[in-house]
């Protein structure tokens, strides 16, 4: 069965937004698609896209207003298409209505002899890196766009690495070698220009001085690179450059069976752990049709918490060492330790268990979990009321990080910010509660929010979501179905064997669901959680194979990011250390 | 009146060791304490409770490589270490451990002090300049900002103190505390005196020429090997230096009862000491612009105002 021809749901939400935008541009613009996920999925014509864009964004009632993500499919080998219009590549815009509670994707399909398509970075300031992103991976023009140059890949490269006909592998490329001359071009390419960026290089009262912060700098949280444009301490403006953590984890996704990408998904927010698990395990459930039982549902909610957990205990501790208080991060780090070794104790590993699988988790959880689980919950809370004398009410860290690098949320929702980045300047907006998954209708918790969206707000917000978590856990602890751990489902990995020594053809099926994997019905679906640092989605095509046709990763630490310069302008040096860290990124999560 | 006396050669070249070996020893003392306090083991390997962490680290720094990178102006990048050491140590030559213990009893003992701890700010500003790096210059400019505006009241407040003891002899002083520690008189002058001490040794909260999460180490972020120890003794010279004036001038030095009077110095410098160490582990650090207002706004008037309540006050009771 194709999941292209699946109608799932919400089809009057639909239609709604489709005969909205017909009234408006009339019948013949769109191409309705059908997809596993149930969000409304429209091609239009490059003509035509920025004008519907710039529609849904300020005229449409309510609005679509946040970009949630742009990206791009190469589709020349893509054999299950039935219905879609002919396109090489396709563009796509998700986008993201609070009002509505409703997303829209919109396709635009282009050839190859003309890969190109307008700039919105003038509708959504965020679309600036997302589209140099989409040409550096693909090569499509935005026309239109002020600085159209390489983002990820150094800018050297030769190629866009996202295309079917470019080599995933080393194996299919010449052997590297590095020579001192192609060193110096390399090195050279690296030199930051202010030209480039249309700075100057004085005022008419001071020169300016550039100052390199990173690749590899204290405070830059992995390897990443700030130029900033200084006058005396005070930044007058920052160009953030990433891509030194690009380890193609897209393009792996296309060479991976589907069940041996999952340890790759939980080192892209390596602080996550298997929350990055969760939004492609049910993405791929979504294509596959899979319901998973209760238990499992519940199991994972906890994980996800733990790790939220581990993931803010360290942010904390990093965010008061940032702005110079060297203590908190070692108490911090033994609570955290206390999770790994709960979560190894479940699953056998720590920071990167890779525990859930596509239909359940790995393994059910071992005796006892519920006495370990219960001491753990006893412990962390006053431990965080100790922490909130030390960090929050000191009043040096209080002078440093209230007022420090604050938007409005119209802002942040202008550039993408999700996570505790929005929900501190005052818009409590938690994915969980807006659009539940995995089951946390069930579960009674707050959406912690600030009011100035400084960084005192943004780690005020987190620490409070620790404490959100620790009830949630509670609720799971207190509330464990029994039952399967795993869905009853052929294509859940490993599969299923208990009837495999009764018929051959059961037993070569597992075979085959083992060796190479389990062959995902063709469609598209896209899942987005509340991770730790914002909504993560994956975005998956399937072509009907046993590896996925195109994993797109949407990552919040990459809007993130480009806040930068935002956020940073006419502070000092010793303001954007504080800013970086209540930002509570981490370079995997950027580059991916 | 000018008196100088002047200890013999066995008593310079005493003071002069133990207080290099006492600044190397708390590099072990601070990892260690500031261990136990932040829940954590610290250097334990290396002989008995890791004593022997410093000779280890010794010999690492003194077999690396003495690498002065290319771009340096090198004569003035090999003497910048040097600097904060020597001023550093020849601080100790006016301390009065003990009656009958020192280096030199000379009058202007308080000024002498003042002299060299603003002379060692050249020592990081030039480090800052001769290393040709922008944090290091970042951090040589920061560090001249702070000396200065942070010097200025630690001198007026310690003239509450030579008000009382009516001398800049430091043995005098601590002799005038017979009858009662300065800190009670001069609580308010103690205070200004320590956060300044704390600022001169550019020590957390007030290490910002070096900040390591801002400026990657700062003024000497380009040194290593021997060069790089030399910054660090220096440092823990500046603390250990810095903690004996304090006891010398509100603690009553060497005064107190039962024990011998070098036992009572080296106690009560040690708890300094230790007080140093445990503000470094607790305080974030403070910004640039925050820290000279706190200087300029804050301590300067608290430090003047006390200079003159305690003038009318001993011209009260005196005059």
């Amino acid at each position: 069965m194709d999941s292209n021809t699946v109608m799932t749901g919400i089809e009057s939400a639909m239609t709604q937004i489709v005969s909205e935008l017909s009234e408006r541009f009339g019948d013949n613009v769109f191409t309705l698609q059908q997809t596993a996920d149930g969000i409304p999925t429209l091609w239009v014509s490059r003509e035509k896209i920025r004008g519907i864009i710039a529609f849904l964004k300020k005229e449409a009632r309510p609005n679509y207003a946040l970009l949630f993500d742009l990206t791009a499919m190469d589709e020349r080998l893509r054999t299950h298409r039935q219905g879609l219009p002919d396109s090489d590549f396709t563009v796509v815009y998700h986008l993201l209505s609070f009002g509505r509670n409703q997303d829209i994707r919109l396709k635009v399909a282009l050839s190859e002899a003309t890969l190109s398509l307008p700039s919105i970075f003038d509708i959504w300031p965020a679309a600036n890196w997302y589209e140099r992103e989409v040409w550096d991976m693909f090569g499509i023009v935005f026309e239109g766009h002020p600085n159209l140059r390489r983002i990820i890949m150094p800018p050297t490269w030769v190629g866009h690495p996202l295309c079917k006909n470019h080599p995933a592998r080393a194996t299919e490329m010449e052997p590297f070698s590095l020579s001192d001359e192609r060193q110096t071009i390399e090195q050279e390419a690296l030199r930051f220009v202010p030209e480039e960026w249309g700075m100057q290089r004085q005022s008419e009262g001071s020169d300016f001085l550039f100052l390199n912060l990173g690749p590899n700098h204290p405070s830059v949280h992995g390897a990443f690179r700030i130029a900033l444009q200084l006058d005396g301490e005070e930044i007058i403006d920052a160009v953030p450059d990433i891509g030194y953590h690009h380890r193609g984890a897209e393009k792996m996704g296309e060479r991976q069976s589907w069940h041996t990408f999952i340890p790759y998904t939980d080192r892209v927010d390596y602080l996550g752990g298997s929350m990055n698990n969760l939004p492609y395990v049910l993405a791929v459930e979504k294509l596959a049709g899979i319901k998973v039982p209760e238990r499992t549902e519940v199991i994972r909610v906890m994980i996800a918490e733990f790790y939220r957990l581990a993931s803010h205990l360290l942010f904390y501790g990093t965010f008061a060492q940032d702005v110079g208080q060297m203590s908190p991060i070692f108490y911090m780090f033994i609570d955290r330790e206390k999770v790994f070794d709960l979560l190894e104790s479940i699953s056998g590993a720590r920071m990167h268990s890779s525990y859930f699988r596509i239909g359940g988790v790995a393994l059910d959880l071992p005796d006892g979990w519920d006495r370990r689980v219960r001491e753990f919950i006893d412990y962390l809370p006053s431990r965080l009321d100790q922490y909130d004398k030390m960090v929050m009410k000191n009043t040096v860290i209080k002078q440093r990080t209230q007022g420090i690098g604050s938007y409005t949320t119209a802002e942040a929702i202008d550039w993408s910010a999700t996570g505790a980045g929005l929900r501190a300047t005052g818009f409590a907006w938690d994915y969980r509660k807006a659009r539940p998954y995995s089951g946390y209708e069930n579960y009674e918790f707050e959406i912690p929010s600030g009011n100035r969206g400084d960084c005192y707000d943004r780690c005020a917000v987190r620490v409070e979501e620790m404490r959100q978590s620790i009830r949630i856990i509670k609720q799971c602890l207190e509330n464990m179905p029994e039952g399967p751990y795993k869905a009853d489902h052929p294509l859940t990995t490993p599969p299923p064997k208990a009837r495999t020594l009764h018929d051959i053809e059961t037993l070569i099926q597992h075979f085959l669901d083992v060796s190479w994997g389990p062959v995902i019905p063709a469609g598209e679906a896209s899942v987005t959680i509340e991770a730790t640092k914002g909504l993560n989605a994956y975005y998956l095509t399937s072509d009907g194979g046993t590896m996925s046709y195109r994993t797109r990763i949407r990552t919040p630490s990459f809007p993130h990011l480009q806040m930068i310069p935002l956020m940073s302008r006419g502070m000092m040096i010793a303001d954007l250390i504080a800013i970086l860290a209540s930002i509570d990124f981490v370079m995997a999560d950027v580059d991916r | 009146m000018m008196k100088a006396g002047i200890g013999s050669a066995a008593d310079i070249i005493g003071i002069l060791i133990s207080a290099i070996f006492v600044a190397a020893m708390l590099i072990w003392v601070e990892r260690r304490l500031l261990a136990v306090w932040q829940d954590r083991l610290g250097p334990n390997r290396v002989g008995p409770f890791g004593l022997l962490q410093v000779v280890a680290d010794m010999i690492k720094m003194f077999f690396k490589e003495d690498w002065i990178p290319p771009f340096a102006d090198k004569p003035v990048f090999v003497l910048a270490p040097t600097i904060v050491f020597i001023t550093m140590l020849t601080g100790f030559a006016v301390i009065p451990f003990a009656p009958g213990v020192g280096i030199i009893d000379f009058n202007f003992g308080l000024l002498y002090f003042l002299a060299l701890t603003s002379l060692s700010v050249y020592s990081v500003v030039l480090a800052g300049y001769a290393s040709n790096n922008k944090y290091s210059l970042l951090g040589g400019l920061r560090a001249a900002a702070q000396t200065v505006s942070y010097e200025v009241f630690m001198g007026i407040s310690i003239m509450g103190v030579v008000m009382l003891a009516g001398t800049f002899n430091l043995r005098e002083i601590v002799e005038a505390q017979r009858d009662g520690w300065f800190i009670i008189p001069q609580f308010v002058g103690f205070i200004v005196f320590l956060v300044a001490v704390i600022a001169e040794s550019r020590r957390a909260p007030f290490d910002l020429p070096e900040a390591e999460q801002e400026l990657i180490g700062g003024f000497h972020t380009e040194y290593s090997g021997m060069k790089f120890g030399m910054f660090f003794v220096g440092e823990y010279l500046g603390v250990t230096l810095s903690s004996a004036m304090i006891v010398t001038l509100f603690f009553g030095g060497w005064l107190g009862p039962w024990l011998p009077p070098l036992v009572w110095f080296c106690l009560k410098t040690a708890v300094c000491i230790m007080f140093f160490i445990l503000l470094r582990g607790s305080l974030p650090r403070l910004r640039y612009d925050q820290l000279m207002a706190y200087g300029w706004k804050v301590m300067l008037p608290v430090a003047l105002l006390n200079l003159l309540v305690t003038g009318a006050v001993a011209l009260t009771l005196h005059g």
